[in-house]
């Protein structure tokens, strides 16, 4: 479950495309379409809660005290 | 002498720049020369970024200012606001002949545009940070896709120095990307302003930067009209800094309702599964019910019951039309009884003595004794006037 969590929307979402195609195809027993069928449920509300709950992420690059380049929080742009 | 002279506070000289050298701290010392004269001139670093081209020796121009006077050394200087390039349309035409030359080497052809990932998880942004470009952008992305993950490489997007601040933002980008974590699509944008405005993102340089990414790059340089040639290199041309950032990622409406349209699927599917499977389990009941013993007896009661039924209704067809017949016979028979053509008018005449039903006159005698049968009864009757006989034996 926690390498659930860690899927991102497109892995889940082209995963519940490709769960609806199985099952849509037909040829399996009841139990097979059941597992499936939770599957899909269950990939279908990760990717809505993963809609919901996103928060854009925003960084800028600035350059590190070590030569290279490093990023700071970039806060403020929601204002005005 | 003429330091009070408003004149010398709005002053344009036309001459070629000479001597020409950047301090340290940004400002610009030169000389406008003619075939007779000379003018020490200064432009201040905050003038100089609103240039669109880097002045350079021999150049033909016009500058503006005013004229003072430099106290420690005692001249007279010309400190420029402005400096536009003599002969009009040198830089159109530079423009124009740097296009056909990138074009040329294949700097814009299709074949070299990338495709932009559909579903990109971390963006990389080139343009100013205090501008109201990248709130519209970063507003945009929130709004359609906040899953997405935005890096910014903040560069001036106006004046000399930005063209080399965009190249080193891009390269800075593509070296994050490398080293530490991938940027699936850079954004390069710049808002709505003039020519003049827009003029860093018509560097070479910048065009070159832009193809030479090794990240796809959208850009949304200025509004819906402007093309620059940073837009020409790009992968894919966005009319405004908006339309870059709603170009680079799917939108969470239709996603929804995508979304939504595959939940729909998956239950309308479960849920005539379902169906079938209740009208496997009812053939698969009835089936069995078919082989077991018990089964077999209660089928054949129900047959026996059916072929009673069978039996019954025809035998009750064959009753009626049994009935029919009898009756249409008893008519006929009926039809044929005495009684019925007494009823008709006809009589019956027997010989009293014998009984005997009379046919024919040679049966009768005069005096005869007779009885008439009649529907409803019988009397008696003599025979008299009876025809005369020939060759009466009797």
């Amino acid at each position: 479950m926690s390498d659930e969590k860690q899927m991102s929307f497109e892995e889940a979402y082209a995963q519940l495309e490709d769960t609806v195609r199985r099952l849509e195809q037909g040829g399996l027993s009841l139990e097979e379409s059941l597992a499936l069928y939770e599957r899909g449920m269950e990939l279908a509300t990760l990717c809505m809660e993963q809609l919901d709950q996103a928060e854009l992420r925003v960084r800028q690059l600035i350059p590190a005290p070590d030569g290279g380049m490093t990023t700071e929080p970039f806060e403020g742009w929601e204002a005005s | 002498m003429f330091l009070q002279d408003d004149l010398l506070q709005d002053v344009w000289v036309e001459g070629e720049i000479s001597n020409l050298s950047r301090a340290a701290s940004g400002h610009y010392y030169f000389t406008l020369k003619d075939a007779s004269a000379a003018l020490s001139c200064v432009m201040w670093r905050s003038q100089v970024a609103r240039l669109l081209q880097e002045p350079r020796n021999g150049d033909a121009v016009l500058a503006h200012g005013y004229i003072s006077i430099y106290e420690q050394r005692g001249t007279y200087q010309l400190y420029v606001d402005s400096l536009q390039t003599a002969g009009l349309g040198r830089l159109f035409l530079e423009f124009e002949a740097l296009k056909a030359r990138l074009k040329a080497e294949g700097l814009f052809s299709e074949e070299r545009k990338r495709p932009i990932p559909p579903w990109p998880r971390r963006i990389g942004v080139v343009t100013s940070a205090d501008a109201a470009a990248l709130r519209d952008i970063l507003r945009t992305l929130a709004a359609r896709y906040p899953l997405v993950d935005v890096v910014l490489a903040s560069t001036l997007v106006q004046g000399v120095e930005a063209p080399s601040q965009i190249v080193e933002a891009i390269a800075a980008l593509n070296r994050w990307s490398e080293k530490h974590e991938p940027i699936d699509v850079l954004i390069v944008a710049r808002g709505g302003g003039s020519l003049e405005e827009l003029w860093a993102f018509n560097d070479e340089r910048v065009a070159r930067a832009i193809a030479a990414s090794r990240i796809p790059v959208i850009s949304g340089v200025g509004h819906e009209t402007d093309f620059t040639l940073a837009d020409f290199a790009a992968d894919y041309r966005a009319p405004t800094p908006t339309g870059a950032a709603a170009a680079a990622v799917p939108d969470a409406v239709e996603l929804r309702q995508r979304l939504g349209e595959l939940l729909s699927r998956l239950v309308a599917f479960m849920i005539q599964r379902l169906d079938t499977a209740r009208q496997d389990v009812g053939r698969l009941e009835s089936e069995l019910q078919r082989s077991s013993p018990v089964a077999l007896i209660a089928d054949r009661r129900q047959r026996v019951d059916d072929l009673t039924r069978v039996l019954q209704m025809h035998i009750q067809h064959d009753l009626a039309m049994h009935r029919a017949q009898v009756e249409g016979l008893r008519a006929r028979l009926e039809g044929l009884s005495p009684t019925h053509v007494l009823r008709r008018g006809y009589a019956i005449v027997q010989r009293a003595d014998s009984r005997q039903v009379v046919r024919s006159i040679q049966q009768i005698a005069p005096g005869l004794h007779l009885r008439v049968r009649v529907a409803d009864g019988e009397f008696g009757a003599t025979a008299r006037d009876v025809p005369e006989q020939e060759e009466d034996d009797e």
